[in-house]
């Protein structure tokens, strides 16, 4: 058995910094990359600024293995006065998810970018790429609801130019990138409306405070408006169902590095943040809070899982089949979380980090293909695996475990959803379950049916390998998908301690 | 009556919020909706700066206790009133909104600056700003190839 | 409770009238087509909203919206619709009743929750009551600057700052990458004129020039004091620049200020709010703790006479701290103003067309 309690991954002088550190030094690194004279030293930059979080990140796992919770004032101002960070196990699953993405991602960008953006740019993508990074991470860390706006913002407003400059390879990556910025602006507003109505009945912005405060005032069509500002904005940012519409263009034409990484970080921050919200800061037994749960966000949840497999299923082009089947997936996780207990709340964490995984791959490995080919359509993949075998094995294994293939960590993620909807007694989530996992092989099929199955059609232009730079880190997240479906110890371990921080009582 | 006087401006960002959103939701022309995003934000401001007023408040730049700026300031407010929400004898108004709306505002310009960006540079792709013809043009690429490295 | 009653009131009374004018201008926004009217009606909105703030006691925040939504958001408005289209086409009405349904739903939710927030001006309301006038109380006497809202901004709250001028950068960063490249037709050499038409203008702008960016100054230093700050500051002194740009053209002003410098001092700027921010941490306090600024030992060489006034208890620390991540402050603001200006200016609608795909 592993444990974090035993873990003293950094020296005690910066642990005791590390959770403002995790935030800052990708930030520093930004500006650092941003400064950088060449490409080739703002990739070395990029890569050091989120191995750097990633440490910090694991320092932190060990603090809060012992601690239980870890507080760190910003600035030596206790709340509510000054803006604390508040970092206890779901932070931390959060922060570790998000900074180990941010590293695979930086690894994988050294020749993904130079094939998809002009190189006078690469200084600049990378210093939006880590101040993406660092406001994921401000957000999963900061127990301020305001500061969790500008955080949300610092993530955000890097990422709509990083995702238009895919116009290079694709010009419809500028009306989704400025799709994604009205809706995506438009959510964070929400918020912030939502924050000005608890801040009016709480007068406080700490979200510990705010919660011990929204215990004792008990309902008011003032927070009722709060809850319902916050849930809708931060629905927006999560693409839960029917906020979804920015997505599947903007993870579709950006440049793969960007991909990558918001596939596997972005929607989920937000998920994050809602369920601290839902959980934490309104009171466990708020009248609109179970309603909101039981019948608005699992049914949302289940049309979402339904729905965006089925367009997956129809869809043609390859990226964007995996940006509905994304969709669908946040809709498998939100699932998770409505069962309200600490064994869904586990299993929906436990989806999160699976998927974040397995939607890397995919998304690297369809890159890593898409550096010797710009391939758009599915049928343009025809035979690709006979020309380029390793990048399509990994891609594979990411399929398999997207559809739920025993021994692959997809599927015990779906075991233990249903396992959790059954000890729930939600039988109706189980068949919702069954339906999406076999809408979901329908489409993983037809992708692996073209990529291994199908012969390249005469005279096509074909594929090369991916160079090694891409395959490592690929290799390795293909590697982990094969690992936690056999010992999955680890992330279980991490996903309950992260839905004990939410549902066991702790502030 | 009353409540109308009393939550005015709350009604105002109210409407103000509906004619920022409309106009985002309802334009096809992208600058348009740019600008209705802007009001959008602006009438959060307007929202957040009414939550911290203090009838009777002066700014929150404090004053020199016992000086003639908060004797003279003092002078206008009941006294009991005073005592119970003045600090050192000066009534002040929220300082807590001020500071998140100037945040809130860098926030909105730096969008604005980014969106518009986004904006001009799809003018020179498709040749329009117009949502609709956007997407007609958007078909064409969804039938082609993708382009070889 | 003592509550002062609702009574109408001079103060009332211009805050409806402005108000209305708000609406008014809103509704006009949304029933034009031209967008170049659009732009000037908002641009006039904003600068009703900045007096509106100065009536709700916000003169910071009126400050800032006046520099930012009359001043650069106008500017990079109507270099976008320089570089597109000035007329919007009209909407089918059918398409109207989606929006329609959707705003007024959000419209129903807000008047809805207002039914329950406590009346304007009311100070026992719990935003009010509560942090809000802990940070009058505690301000004073932790940090020592007479302005609460600079003490709440750059201290208490120094991290949102922080965070703010990330955003700034990345949106320097953002319109860079979406702009800064490319070929640039307007800084080929003017065409040659014969006579000086201008001269009275260059005139004019050489004197107040270097005026806008002494104001610039007065404003970054004074923010301890009254309104102003760093944020202020930084858009007023690319102010001076884009004026220096408007009147000797694009050319002139790339040659003494150069993108790529620009860029630089814009990430310099969350540079140096971090470096104070690390150096706090260094002398064993939490990240932005200012009173760890300096070692004690430094701290008791510093002269009482520095700041003029010894009746105050010495917060050296947070003096000196808050002015210098206002100095970053500033230096990414300004910087990223003029990136974002030489973004739009620095294309034509010639050089679009020549980037057009066919």
């Amino acid at each position: 058995m592993i444990s974090f309690e035993a873990l003293h991954a950094a020296p005690l002088a910066l642990t005791a910094h590390a959770p403002v550190l995790m935030v800052v030094g990708p930030l520093i690194a930004a500006c650092a990359a941003a400064l950088a004279p060449t490409a080739r030293t703002s990739w070395m930059i990029s890569v050091t600024g989120s191995i750097f979080a990633a440490w910090m990140a694991l320092a932190l796992l060990g603090e809060v293995a012992r601690r239980g919770a870890v507080d760190y004032y910003i600035g030596g101002f206790a709340p509510p006065l000054g803006i604390a960070f508040h970092i206890d196990g779901l932070s931390v699953f959060m922060a570790l998810l998000i900074s180990s993405a941010g590293v695979m991602a930086s690894l994988y960008s050294g020749h993904s970018l130079s094939a998809e953006v002009r190189a006078e740019k690469h200084t600049l993508v990378q210093a939006g790429f880590l101040l993406c990074q660092s406001g994921l991470l401000g957000l999963v860390s900061t127990g301020d609801a305001f500061n969790a706006f500008v955080f949300l913002e610092v993530s955000s407003i890097g990422t709509y130019a990083l995702i238009a400059i895919g116009e290079k390879r694709d010009r419809r990556a500028l009306p989704a990138a400025f799709n994604y910025l009205i809706m995506g602006t438009i959510g964070a507003t929400f918020y912030v409306v939502g924050v000005g109505f608890l801040l009016a009945a709480t007068g406080t912005l700490n979200m510990a405070d705010m919660g011990a405060r929204l215990a004792t005032l008990g309902d008011s069509s003032v927070v009722q408006a709060g809850f319902a500002f916050v849930v809708v904005g931060l629905g927006i940012k999560a693409a839960m169902f029917p906020l979804h519409g920015w997505l599947p263009g903007a993870y579709s034409y950006a440049p793969s590095l960007i991909s990558i990484f918001l596939a596997a970080t972005a929607t989920k921050a937000a998920i994050y943040l809602m369920a601290r919200f839902v959980f934490d800061v309104f009171p466990d037994g708020a009248a609109f809070g179970q309603g909101f749960i039981a019948w608005v966000l699992a049914p949302l949840a289940a049309t979402a899982a339904i729905v965006c497999s089925l367009q997956a299923v129809f869809e043609k082009e390859i990226r964007r089949m995996l940006a509905f089947s994304s969709v669908a997936q946040v809709g498998f996780i939100l699932m998770g979380l409505s069962l309200a207990t600490v064994a869904g709340a586990s299993a929906g964490l436990f989806y999160l980090g699976a998927h974040a995984l397995l939607k890397m791959t995919l998304f690297m490995a369809l890159g890593g293909l898409a550096i010797s080919m710009g391939a758009r359509r599915l049928d343009e993949l025809a035979g690709v695996a006979r020309d380029a075998p390793w990048s399509a094995t990994a891609f594979a294994i990411g399929a398999a475990s997207l559809a739920g293939v025993p021994l692959t960590l997809g599927f015990l993620a779906k075991w233990r959803l249903i396992e959790a909807a059954l000890q729930a007694g939600q039988i109706w989530i189980v068949a919702v379950l069954a339906t999406a996992s076999l809408l979901t092989l329908l489409y993983v099929g037809r992708m692996l049916e073209a990529i291994f199955f199908r012969a390249a059609p005469a005279g096509a232009p074909r594929a090369r390998e991916a160079p090694v730079g891409v395959l490592a880190p690929l290799w390795i997240l293909a590697g982990l998908n094969l690992w936690f479906g056999i010992d999955a110890s680890l992330p279980e371990k991490l996903a309950n301690a992260g839905a004990l921080a939410l549902l066991g009582g702790t502030p | 009556m009353s409540f109308i006087l009393s939550h005015f401006n709350y009604i105002a960002v109210a409407v103000l919020m509906m004619a920022g959103l409309f106009i985002v939701f309802s334009s096809g022309n992208l600058i348009k909706r740019m600008i209705g995003l802007a009001i959008f934000q602006t009438a959060t401001g307007l929202f957040y700066i009414s939550l911290g007023k203090v009838s009777g408040g002066t700014a929150p730049i404090v004053v020199e206790p016992n000086s003639p700026e908060a004797r003279e300031l003092a002078s206008r407010l009941d006294p009991a009133y005073l005592a119970q929400h003045g600090v050192d004898g000066v009534v002040y108004s929220n300082p807590l909104p001020n500071v998140l709306i100037l945040t809130a505002i860098v926030v909105g310009v730096a969008t604005l600056a980014v969106g518009l960006a986004i904006a001009v540079r799809v003018r020179e792709a498709f040749g329009s700003v117009e949502a609709d013809e956007i997407e007609v043009l958007s078909r064409v690429e969804s039938t082609q190839p993708g382009p070889r490295a | 409770m003592i509550a002062l009653p609702p009574t109408f009131d001079a103060n009332l009374a211009i805050d409806i009238a402005l108000l209305v004018m708000l609406v008014v201008l809103a509704g006009a926004i949304v029933r034009t087509r031209s967008l170049l009217a659009a732009i000037i009606l908002f641009s006039i909105y904003s600068l009703i909203s900045a007096v509106w703030f100065v009536i709700m006691d916000a003169p910071d925040v009126a400050f800032t919206e006046a520099v930012v939504g009359a001043g650069i958001s106008t500017i990079v408005l109507l270099g976008a619709i320089l570089l597109t289209r000035g007329e919007t086409e009209r909407p089918d009405w059918r398409r109207l009743i989606a929006p329609a349904l959707v705003c007024i739903t959000v419209g129903g939710i807000l008047i809805y929750a207002a039914t329950g927030l406590p009346a304007l001006g009311d100070a026992s309301s719990p935003a009010n009551a509560y942090i809000g006038r802990a940070y009058l109380e505690a301000a004073p006497k932790d940090i020592g600057l007479p302005n609460t809202v600079t003490a709440v901004l750059a201290s208490y709250r120094g991290f949102d700052t922080f965070g703010e001028t990330a955003v700034i950068f990345a949106a320097g960063v953002g319109v860079a990458l979406m702009l800064g490249f490319g070929p640039r037709a307007s800084l080929a050499p003017p065409p040659v004129v014969t006579g000086d038409h201008h001269v009275v203008l260059r005139v004019a702008a050489k004197l107040l020039i270097p005026l806008i960016a002494l104001f610039a100054l007065y404003v970054q230093f004074h923010g301890d004091l009254g309104a102003g700050g760093g944020f202020q500051a930084g858009v007023i002194m690319a102010a001076a620049i884009i004026l220096h740009a408007l009147v000797f053209g694009l050319r002139e002003t790339v040659s003494a200020v150069p993108p790529r410098v620009a860029r630089s001092v814009a990430s310099l700027g969350v540079l140096v709010y971090a470096g104070v921010g690390v150096a706090c941490m260094i002398n064993g306090g939490a990240f932005l703790d200012y009173d760890y600024l300096f070692p004690p030992e430094v701290e008791k060489q510093i002269p009482g006479w520095l700041l003029g006034d010894s009746e105050h208890a010495h917060h050296w620390g947070q003096h000196f701290g808050i002015m210098l991540i206002e100095l970053g402050v500033l230096l990414t603001v300004a910087a990223t103003m003029v990136t974002i200006f030489y973004g739009f200016a620095g294309r034509t609608i010639d050089d679009a067309r020549r980037e057009a795909k066919p």
